[in-house]
């Protein structure tokens, strides 16, 4: 037996890629030029792109930043680069930008009177809104991150629905403790009078004793305790709220007041009860087909009316309500997806522990469905976030109607693209972020492995 | 006084009817603050400065009351109101009066029952063109694109001067100043119409105002004038008489300058019932004797207010016109303070 | 010894209305019914006391009162001398428009955007990215503004057609006038014109309809019908004789043939515009405030769409495709006979949604002045006549109406393609 045929006993030496398929050459046949097709829109792109950027780039960076009025800044346009007009004044944002975010928000509140700060210098301007906003963060904090913050910031979360007023509005920290001494006072009704009154009594006083609470004595007892050890900041009027501020408040009073009416109602559209079901469902239909900005025109035109003579609750306050409940349509809705997500089995295991429909609700079903539901509550936050724009039509200065008035001071009247362009990048950046966070979030609580 | 704005919130429900029923003088009174209405910003008549103090010819009025009635021109809060909302801002008791460039019309008068408490300016509305486009009346604006200011009576005004005319025109109607003017430099319209001042306060700010000429014809009236709500009479008297003290200072020649030296005692009745050294005309209006002067503390005399804000001397550039007193040929005329 | 005995019989207390889960259901909703009905009770009544105080009982005779201002873009003939009823009925048809318009556009836009931001080109994906976050994150109120001026800045004016040194010339072989105040097109005349039908007489919601219109209508109609015919008669033979005759000659006659002889008995020309005067004269005027709104929201609405049709792709598991590859299906033919039905049915029901949403966002036509129905009847009327309750109720009400038709309809077609599970 000769042994002529040929076996390789060992392996070649792998070959470099060709030079084409690999680098960034490759990368740029794979992905921009892989068909003719491809390279046309490629090439079709790129011409779009330097349109752009050829425009704006000269625009936003060939512009004046120091100047007193609109004429001024066209003086040293024409000085600098001739009579053209491809140049931006941001002038008008280095002066007015503290108003676009704040308002007419005073920078000190703080009343030297109280003894908590100087009225200048001492503490940093816009404490109070820039705080709310901080605590905000740290009060959503360990529900959005709830693996990495710990959970004893939840104390903040609970805390902030009274914080929030007192920081923005200020008056006397006695008002928000007795307005949350109100809801301790309806639990401890609960507590110890159930057991003699029964069970539903202690409910209903529940809900009673904290309402008498809250319309007869709170005020007079936080006014008492203040004349004995004032502890206070100055009020500030809601007619002084303004520009980003605005909408960010309007935002954060919508959703996180929504929230339990919108499970109130997302609990309703889904119960058995004929008549409970057909309120809620009237109710979340009608606010999802009508628009926003009719509800707007009801709380600057026809709220006052629908109270009793005599009442007046400033504009602020009236938005808000609209657009609490706006939220709370849509909120029922998240809310309502988030019901229908979990499995049936989580509601049968909770009937076969015995649970009745309030402790089914509050140990088992509401705790998942919340979580599920939360990038839905961020993407509704971001919707309402960019609706309040919409109050600059009825007359609130948010950045839309400030930029107005800015346009209407002799100054800078004439002055247009600047303005629109800052407000939307602060807009922008506020919900791309938000928007990041909600797709974490759901690549977060996805499950399913695809 | 309340506590706080969300325990009001809270007790909305428990707010009893019948709470209202005091004058409009005795609640700012109490208050301390008066709320005034103004636009939400119109160049020369109302517009926030950089540290957010309002400022303008309508806001004047504002202070002027607030001066009066409260001693302290600052005490003002001004509540931002557009052409929808300013109405039942008024009547909802939101504000105790409106400065904002509204017009005096028979139906707003009597349908929505306000009270226009006097005229501070007198205008009409007017037309501007490019001048290249070679019109020279109104007349000849056959087929013309129009930009309006919508919520006003702009547009009616111009449906019923081109109706009677028999001419044809294509509004463009746009909710603020600023769209306007981008739209009418841009060529999207021939026209732009609103009040005379507006226009002249447009113009004003052009880049080129010499371009761009305003045509003869005024085709309305348009007595603006601060309003308060019908059927509060002694509130009415105070707001008509601090215009009519501004208004009747200037004729007499008081100014803010001299107002001191005048206040000691003059040879002239009418100017020591005026500031408050001879009658009781401030008692009657329930008022201290010194109310006058403080209103005329704030920012002189009607000629020194109109000069400051939208007068020949500032950017706006508006004449008097009209506007001047009755002895120089003008419209101004108050009543007398006898 | 033990004895059955009955259990007692029951009696009904008082108690048992809360306790009995039989009748607690039943103290629920009488409880929540009489609160909704105190809750009611007492706002009517808070209206109507501050309405007597004001001095402006509730009614509706102001909608008949001459509205005293115009209206640029309609579809009827309106004057100022019009009622406000008239004015609102306009107002109501402008919505409808740019809500059809802008749903169609959107559409259209979403669904290309969304395969192209699943696209193989990277440049293109990126680029539809950018698109749909700035979109997204920029409230829409900005993007109608900004829409319009764009519009403004970037078009030139008619007087910039003029004269002899015109900077800006017609497109189109001069039928068609892009110009910073719209865009004029041509428009179809008829010279032996049947004339119009009028409907309602005389009031305020009168049309009319164009016979010429119904007649053309009718031929189309007529001439698809006679094709279905033709074309089951091809698959008839088809059947019969396995040869499948060639009809497509036949087809292109009845579809083309009855229509040409109709447009030439109705004396069918194109109407030019033409610069006239301050303005193009003729043709169809597309207004800019339209323009700006349609383009707008379409752009701001196709970006959620876009989204909902990746994510409904997406949702497609791999297989799929893989299976349709190795049935020798091209990408092009996957993707339209394969993944796209089956998307469709999770793309669907959040396309609902952002219909609901664009046309209720075309109540911000009031930022470019186009003369939609919250421009009308909630805008000029309700200042004008002050009537603010009425006009509100109405202008909710005809939004309610819009909104539950096209819920009612998607939601039929939602059914209709819905997956039928065993």
């Amino acid at each position: 037996m000769s042994d002529v045929s040929f076996v390789r006993t060992e392996m070649l030496a792998e070959q470099a890629p060709p030079a084409t398929s690999v680098g960034v050459v490759g990368w740029l046949r794979a992905n921009l030029f892989s068909s003719w097709l491809n390279t046309i829109l490629t090439i079709i792109s790129l011409g779009f792109i330097w349109y752009i950027l050829a425009g704006l780039i000269p625009w936003v960076f060939q512009s004046v930043w120091n100047a007193n009025s609109l004429t001024e800044c066209r003086e040293i346009m024409a000085a600098t680069w001739g009579k053209t007009h491809g140049h931006a004044c941001w002038a008008v944002i280095n002066e007015r930008w503290l108003q676009l975010l704040y308002g007419f928000y005073p920078p000190y509140p703080i009343t030297p009177e109280v003894n908590v700060g100087d009225s200048t210098g001492f503490l940093p301007a816009y404490l109070r809104p820039n705080l709310a906003m901080v605590l905000f963060l740290v009060a959503v904090a360990p529900v959005l991150y709830s693996d990495i913050v710990p959970r004893q910031l939840l104390i903040v979360t609970a805390a902030y629905p009274f914080l929030l007023p007192w920081l923005m509005w200020g008056g006397t920290i006695w008002a928000p403790i007795m307005v949350a001494a109100g809801l301790g006072i309806g639990y401890l009704g609960y507590r110890f009078l159930s057991p003699v009154i029964g069970a539903l009594g202690g409910v209903i006083l529940a809900i009673l004793l904290p309402v008498i609470w809250w319309m007869f004595l709170s005020g007079a007892v936080a006014g008492a305790i203040d004349s004995v050890i004032p502890i206070g900041i100055a009020e500030v009027e809601s007619r002084k709220f303004g520009g980003l501020m605005l909408a960010v408040l309007l935002g954060i009073v919508a959703i996180g007041v929504s929230l339990p009416i919108g499970i109130v109602l997302a609990l309703g559209r889904q119960s058995d009860l004929l008549i409970v079901k057909g309120l809620c469902v009237g109710f979340i239909e009608f606010i999802r087909g009508v628009p926003l900005i009719t509800l707007l025109f009801v709380a600057s035109t026809l709220l006052n009316i629908f109270m009793p003579p005599g009442t007046n609750f400033d504009i602020i306050l009236r938005v808000m309500i609209m657009m609490t409940l706006f939220a709370a349509a849509y909120m029922a809705e998240v809310i309502r997806g988030g019901l229908a997500a979990l499995p049936k089995g989580q509601y049968e295991g909770a009937d076969s522990l015995g649970l009745n429909y309030w402790q089914a609700q509050r140990l088992i079903i509401m705790p998942q469905a919340l979580k599920i539901s939360i990038p839905g509550i961020v993407s509704t936050f971001i919707g309402i976030f960019k609706d309040t724009t919409l109050v600059s039509i009825i007359g609130l200065l948010d950045p839309i109607g400030l930029s107005q008035g800015i346009r209407s001071n002799a100054a800078w009247n004439g002055i247009y693209w600047e303005l629109f362009a800052f407000i939307a990048l602060v807009f922008f950046v506020c919900c791309f972020s938000m928007s990041r966070y909600s797709m974490y979030l759901e690549r977060k609580l996805r499950t399913d492995h695809r | 006084m309340k506590k706080s704005v969300f325990l009001g919130a809270l007790t909305i429900a428990g707010l009893a009817a019948g709470a209202v029923a005091a004058g409009t003088l005795d609640d700012v009174k109490a208050r301390g603050k008066l709320n005034c209405g103004v636009s939400t910003g119109l160049v020369g008549f109302a517009a926030p400065d950089a540290n957010g103090e309002w400022t303008g010819f309508d806001v004047t009025v504002c202070r002027a009351v607030a001066a009066a009635v409260l001693n302290d021109a600052s005490a003002v809060e001004f509540v931002p109101t557009t052409g929808k909302t300013r109405f039942t801002a008024l009547a909802s008791g939101e504000v105790d009066m409106l400065a904002r460039n509204t017009t005096w019309t028979f139906s707003r008068d009597v349908d929505l029952k306000f009270e226009f408490v006097g005229v501070n300016y007198y205008d009409g509305q007017g037309f501007m063109v490019p001048k290249d486009l070679g019109v020279s009346s109104a007349k000849e604006l056959d087929g013309a694109t129009v930009c309006i200011q919508t919520g006003t009576t702009t547009e009616l005004n111009l449906a019923d001067f081109f109706r009677s005319n028999n001419i044809s025109y294509e509004p463009v109607p746009i909710e603020t100043n600023a769209e306007a003017q981008q739209q009418y430099l841009a060529g999207a319209c021939d026209v732009y119409t609103t009040d005379a001042s507006g226009l002249a306060a447009t113009r004003a700010t052009f880049e080129s105002p010499g371009d761009h000429v305003l045509l003869p014809e005024i085709i309305s009236k348009e007595p603006l004038g601060p309003l308060v709500r019908h059927g509060d009479n002694e509130w009415g008297d105070v707001v008509r008489w601090t215009l009519n003290a501004m208004i009747t200072a200037e004729e007499l020649g008081v100014t803010s300058a001299n107002m001191g030296e005048l206040a000691a005692g003059t040879n002239n009745p009418e100017i020591n019932r005026l500031l408050g050294t001879e009658g009781t005309l401030g008692e009657m209006l329930g008022l201290d004797a010194e109310w006058a002067q403080r209103v005329l503390a704030v920012g002189g005399n009607y000629g020194e207010i109109f000069e400051k804000n939208i007068g020949e001397s500032t950017p706006i550039g508006l004449a008097r016109g009209l506007n001047a007193q009755w002895t120089d040929g003008g419209l101004l005329y108050s009543p007398p303070f006898r | 010894m033990t004895t059955i005995t009955d259990p007692p019989k029951e009696q009904f207390r008082l108690s048992m209305l809360i306790y009995d889960t039989r009748y607690r259901s039943m103290t629920i909703q009488v409880v929540a019914l009489i609160g909704f009905m105190l809750l009611a009770a007492w706002l009517i009544n808070n209206t109507i006391q501050n309405l007597t105080e004001l001095g402006k009982p509730v009614e509706f005779g102001f909608l008949v009162e001459p509205s005293s201002y115009d209206i640029n873009q309609r579809l009827l003939e309106y004057t100022s001398r019009d009622t406000h009823l008239r004015a609102s009925f306009l107002g109501l048809l402008n919505t409808l428009v740019v809500a059809v318009l802008g749903c169609i556009t959107a559409t259209v836009v979403g669904v290309l955007v969304g395969v192209l931001r699943l696209s193989n080109n990277w440049l293109i994906g990126r680029i539809m990215t950018v698109y749909v976050e700035m979109f997204r994150n920029v409230p829409v109120l900005l993007w109608i503004v900004l829409a319009m001026a764009i519009l403004i800045e970037s078009l030139p004016a008619p007087r910039a057609f003029r004269g002899e040194d015109a900077t800006a010339t017609m497109n189109l072989n001069d039928t068609v006038a892009v110009t910073n105040r719209g865009i004029y097109i041509p428009e179809p005349l008829f010279s032996r014109s049947l004339g119009d039908v009028h409907i309602f007489g005389q009031s305020s919601l009168r049309f009319d309809i164009s016979l010429d219109l119904i007649a053309i209508l009718i031929v189309l109609g007529a001439s698809v019908f006679a094709m279905r015919r033709v074309a089951a008669r091809a698959n008839a033979v088809q059947e019969a004789t396995g040869d499948r005759p060639t009809i497509w000659y036949i087809e292109l006659g009845i579809l083309f043939i009855p229509m040409i002889a109709l447009l030439v008995a109705l004396g069918f020309h194109l109407g030019y515009p033409e610069l006239k005067g301050f303005n193009f004269k003729g043709g169809t005027h597309l207004r800019n405030s339209l323009i700006a709104l349609w383009l707008a929201l379409s752009l701001y609405t196709a970006a959620f769409i876009a989204e909902i049709v990746r994510g409904g792709i997406l949702a497609i598991s791999s297989g799929q495709t893989e299976a349709a590859a190795a049935l020798g299906l091209r990408p092009g033919k996957i993707m339209r006979l394969v993944i796209l039905p089956q998307a469709l049915r999770v793309i669907i029901p959040p396309m609902i949604s952002n219909y609901l949403n664009l046309t209720k966002n075309s109540s911000l036509a009031i930022a470019v002045g186009y003369m939609d129905i919250t421009g009308t009847l909630g805008g000029i009327t309700m200042n004008q006549t002050g009537r603010e309750l009425e006009c509100i109720l109405m202008l909710m009400l005809c939004y309610l109406a819009i909104s539950l038709s096209i819920s009612a309809v998607m939601n039929w077609y939602n059914e209709r393609v819905k997956l039928v599970e065993r």
